[in-house]
């Protein structure tokens, strides 16, 4: 398979995805345009990965040529896919910092439900952690700095109360039309 | 306060996902409050989350809706709250190739990208980048130059890695950010070193002598990435791959040094960078198999499985550097994570003693079941291994394979089993029997329609040699009942090869082929009528043609042949002499033991090699008349590797004449050549008849010239012949980096390496399944007995080794391989010579004799059917230069 060293590249993930625990796809983004280029054989790919992966929390897997290394959280599943060249440590280092930066703005609450009422906060996230496939960051402190991100549900009351000192009222009208 | 999603959960009825019932429709519906003012941020910022989210889930977004909420979002950039900018962000890229005239958004985005908000510099340069072609690039080139060097990190980070992408698209003008690159990479933030390495070395890859500078300087200077580490180590192993030159250089030491790095990351890297080398000796490995044994006891499972995986690899090269690990891998039999313990076991089946196999073998068939087929496959891989390594174990083996190929598993999982039993077969002539039992049990249920014909393939040349070959013939007859069309008429040709070998099985198979003969499909019936006929008549020389080794010829060849037949209708009947025989298939064990994903690999019957020479040869004029391609030697050298031009030759040889196809590559990027010829003088009777010039020959692009010779045919000995060549050709210097070549240019030449003609180029490998059948086939009446000396081979294995290559023929039934301790040997070689009407059978019959020492006689047999004769004269110094091999007619 893989007799040959890799070819010296930016270009480490070759995807990641974070599946339920039925194994949908919640977010997932390929980086390989030539690595499953449809939509049908991402989700076939997906599957697989979900059904040899969801039974025991092993950490990483090497399925179909690649190296998937993988974390599961309540009824959460991360996973970042590399080549079979690639360096397991790195893939493993950015699989850190996306479950670590996640179970930041997700206040520990690392679960589909709350997964899901941030979906912007973790598209940020994984937007300032991989950028085409390269490691744009790997500290999830530097990723929460860039992202700036608030927890969406549940304000603090201070953050009322704040706001009503200073006259921003917008976000208060914004929570009583939802309600 | 209530969830904001909780009403909508309460309506749909479904369970936690708050977009599982998201409509397209409605959602771009929702999109027209983006027009309404004020903006409410948290609204809108939720209907973009949805937009994303529909997209990611590989809903179709047409254009027109695309660009209509694409151009809904450009007014929401009014809003100041971050997070919905940086969605904004998102969703630019998200449509970039949905949406039409995003660049309307570029002001929006420079503005933001040179503006105060540093959160917003870096995201808003990955977005334009993405937005952004050749012609727009060369307008923010000032700014992305500027941003290259920023002082924020992430704004750096930002624009090299776009700039990386960029690359693709415009070279030229990235390249010439090459100054601000060099700039960052001396920056303190980790990422941006990182980043900033990987734009240089994609922007100076092709120039060996930049790249090799810039590692110099980064490996003195000490980065503080680890990802810069890695990066730096993969250049390093890449350059020292490409010089071939030693180890001693002072990028190995780098590379060496890496392993004492404090970063886990790096040190695997640096360790596997070592392990991947070629020819690298036990004691330079032996550094990073120290470091990958420490990380076989790492609590992470990803190191253990990185450690174990690159050991795997040390122990099929180096199986003695890893026994120092077997104590670790030991312990990672037990580890959770089947893949590293399949890995550890797979590994120390390598590495281990005879008498651990059969604790592992047991410890291995607990878990079995539980590893994915990519990891099965491994394991039988690695036994495989070990039965070529430790033969007596076969019975284990065998056992063991049985057992797994009654498991459920793919396609892939049983052949490879399949392919692992018939080596042991092959190998073994012990175990032939319980071998072909279990495979007679495995074809009883069998899905796979090519594994079962591959197996009665195998019956039919093994089972009639048996002791007892009455018993495979109820298997076989078995398929003929219950299987597919393809099944049956393998199995009929099967039932054939005992009628053919076995006399007092004969009777019996003719009843069954009788009954074939009544089968629906018409393959079945043809097989089955055309052996019935064969066999009746009893005729052992009809036999071995016609049953035991089928065609030689090639396929395609055939098929091509025939086709051309039929569009000239003649009233000759088709000779079968005139089809291009078939190359022997090169039966090269597979060493690669890993997990391979082989299920994307096409099995398509390619055409050979041969074929395609065949192919461009007859489009060449010149060459039509020459009949057909007879044999393609391997290309020959004619330059060393690091030279102005390489220059390669195949040669190609017909009935009588031989065409010369000279590759050539120039290397120089400051030449064009063009009217390119070889021109060669021979050193014996040998015809100069045409050079077929190459008309031109840019920089790296290789192009092909040929050279036409007649073969003496009045001088039968003639068949060596040395050739000097010269290459001759038209230069014209041109700029190197357009390519644009002066108007004139003048003659030159260059002086290639001598090419020889040896009798391998004459004699093409034929594969005789049965050579026992072949060579009574041809009879004692043309035999030749000759006594050669061998002076200069020390071993039996060298000596049979030179045979075969000097003779360029095909070794059958396995006898290439010298068994273990035997002081004589017997080898079956089988060729057809070039010439007389198509070319006559040579089988051979080597011996030698008992007590094989350096310079004892060496008997060669052969018997050839017709007109051509082989004689050798002896001569007793080395085999290869002074033994000459001549044809003469009775």
């Amino acid at each position: 398979m893989d007799s040959t060293s890799p070819e010296p590249s930016l270009y480490t993930v070759k995807a990641v995805f974070i599946l339920d625990n039925d194994g949908n796809r919640l977010l997932s983004k390929y980086y390989d345009p030539e690595l499953y280029p449809s939509m049908k054989e991402q989700k076939t790919f997906e599957r697989n990965v979900f059904n040899k992966t969801h039974k025991a929390d092993n950490e990483i897997a090497f399925l179909e040529g690649m190296t998937i290394v993988y974390k599961s959280s309540i009824d959460l599943f991360f996973y970042v896919v590399g080549s079979a060249q690639e360096n397991e440590l790195m893939l493993m280092s950015v699989l850190n910092c996306l479950f670590d930066s996640t179970s930041h703005i997700l206040r520990k609450n690392v679960e589909q439900r709350c997964l899901l009422e941030n979906m912007e906060g973790v598209f940020l996230v994984v937007d300032e952690i991989i950028d085409g496939g390269v490691i744009l960051e790997s500290d999830p402190q530097q990723v929460l700095q860039k992202v700036n991100y608030r927890l969406m549900s549940e304000p603090a009351y201070g953050f009322v109360l704040f706001d009503y000192i200073t006259g921003n009222l917008e976000a208060q009208t914004d929570r009583s039309q939802l309600l | 306060m209530i969830k904001k999603f909780d009403k909508k959960d309460e309506e749909s009825g479904s369970g936690s996902n708050p977009f599982q019932h998201l409509e397209k429709s409605a959602v771009l519906q929702e999109a027209r409050i983006f027009n309404e003012t004020p903006i409410n941020p948290r609204r809108c910022l939720h209907i973009l989350t949805k937009i994303i989210y529909l997209l990611n889930q590989g809903e179709h977004f047409g254009t027109t809706e695309a660009t209509e909420a694409f151009f809904a979002m450009t007014r929401l950039f009014q809003s100041n709250d971050q997070t919905l900018r940086r969605m904004c962000y998102l969703t630019i890229k998200e449509m970039a190739n949905i949406s039409e005239d995003v660049i309307i958004v570029t002001s929006s985005l420079t503005k933001d990208m040179t503006g105060k908000e540093d959160v917003y510099r870096g995201p808003a340069i990955r977005a334009l980048c993405r937005i952004t072609d050749t012609t727009m690039l060369q307008a923010i080139e000032r700014y992305m130059k500027q941003a290259i060097v920023d002082k924020v990190p992430s704004v750096s980070s930002s624009a090299l890695v776009s700039s990386l992408h960029m690359v693709k698209m415009s070279y030229d003008v990235v390249k010439r950010w090459v100054n601000e690159a060099q700039e960052a990479a001396s920056s303190d933030n980790i990422m941006v070193q990182y980043h900033a390495l990987g734009l240089l070395y994609h922007l100076r890859k092709n120039d060996r002598l930049a790249v090799t500078k810039m590692l110099n300087k980064f490996t003195k200077s000490g980065l503080k990435s680890p990802f810069a580490y890695c990066m730096l180590i993969r250049i390093a192993s890449k350059l020292l791959d490409e010089t071939e030159g030693g180890h001693d250089s002072p990028l190995f030491d780098f590379i060496e040094s890496c392993l004492r790095n404090k970063n886990e990351m790096v040190v695997y890297e640096a360790a596997s960078a070592i392990v991947h080398m070629p020819n690298c000796t036990a004691r330079e490995l032996a550094p990073a198999v120290s470091v990958l044994q420490l990380f076989c006891s790492s609590p992470k499972a990803a190191l253990r499985y990185a450690a174990v995986r690159t050991l795997n690899k040390v122990a099929m090269k180096h199986p003695s550097a890893v026994t120092a690990c077997n104590l670790d891998l030991e312990n990672l039999i037990t580890d959770s994570n089947r893949s590293i313990a399949t890995l550890a076991i797979t590994t120390l089946l390598k590495t281990g003693s005879e008498s651990s196999v059969d604790r592992l073998m047991k410890q291995i068939s607990s878990f079995v079941s539980e590893i994915s087929d990519e990891f099965k496959v491994v394991v039988v891989q690695a036994i495989s291994a070990l039965c070529q390594k430790y033969p007596r174990k076969h019975s284990v083996m065998m056992n063991f394979l049985s057992n797994m190929l009654r498991d459920d598993g793919g396609f892939e999982y049983k052949r490879a089993i399949v392919d692992c039993i018939i080596s042991i077969i092959e190998e073994n002539p012990e175990s032939k029997e319980t071998g072909l039992a279990h495979l007679c049990e495995f074809i009883e249920d069998c899905e796979h329609t090519v594994l079962a014909t591959k197996i009665l393939h195998l019956m039919g040349k093994e089972g009639p040699r048996t002791p007892q070959p009455s018993k495979y013939i109820r298997f076989i007859f078995n398929r003929v009942v219950l299987e597919s069309e393809a099944v049956r008429a393998a199995a009929v040709s099967a039932l054939a090869k005992f009628g053919a070998q076995n006399d007092d099985l004969l009777p019996s198979v003719l009843v069954l082929l009788q009954r074939c003969m009544m089968d629906s499909d018409d393959e079945v019936r043809d097989r089955a009528t055309f052996y019935m006929n064969v066999l009746q008549q009893k005729q052992k020389a009809l036999n071995a043609a016609y049953i035991f080794n089928g065609l030689s010829v090639s396929i395609p060849g055939l098929e091509k042949s025939l086709h051309q037949y039929t569009l000239e209708p003649s009233e000759k009947p088709f000779d079968m002499k005139t089809v291009p025989l078939a190359t022997a298939p090169i039966t090269e064990q597979k060493t690669e033991i890993a997990p391979v994903a082989t299920s994307k690999l096409p099995e398509k019957l390619a055409p050979s090699r041969q074929d395609i020479y065949q192919e461009q040869l007859a489009a060449i004029p010149e060459f039509q008349g020459l009949g057909p391609l007879f044999k393609s030697s391997e290309p020959v050298q004619l330059t060393e590797a690091e030279t102005e031009y390489v220059v390669r030759c195949i040669k190609h040889t017909f009935a009588g004449h031989m065409v010369f196809q000279f590759d050539c590559t120039n290397t120089l990027n400051d030449q064009l050549l063009q009217k390119v010829v070889v021109q060669m003088e021979p050193s014996e009777a040998y015809e100069v008849v045409h050079c077929v010039p190459a008309p031109s020959l840019p920089y790296s692009q290789p192009g092909s010239c040929y050279t036409l010779i007649r073969l003496p045919d009045d001088d039968p000995t003639a068949v060596s012949c040395t050739f000097s060549c010269t290459m001759k050709y038209l230069v014209r210097d041109c700029d190197p980096n357009t390519g644009e070549p002066d108007d004139d240019g003048y003659d030159d030449e260059y002086v290639l390496e001598d090419l020889e003609v040896t009798v391998a180029d004459h004699i093409q490998k034929v594969l005789k399944p049965n050579f026992g059948a072949a060579w009574e086939e041809v009879g004692d009446e043309f035999e030749k007995e000759e006594t050669f000396a061998l002076a200069s081979v020390r071993t039996l294995d060298e000596a049979v080794g030179n045979i075969i290559n000097f003779l360029g023929m095909q070794p059958c039934e396995r006898s290439d391989k010298v068994p273990e301790n035997k002081n004589s040997h017997v080898l079956f070689l089988a060729g057809e010579c070039r010439g007389s009407s198509g070319g006559p059978f040579v089988p051979l019959w080597g011996e030698t004799p008992t007590g094989f020492k350096s310079g004892t006689p060496h008997h060669l047999t052969l018997r050839t059917e017709e007109a051509s004769r082989m004689r050798g004269e002896t001569s007793s110094s080395n085999l290869k230069k002074s033994r000459r091999f001549s044809f003469q007619a009775p």
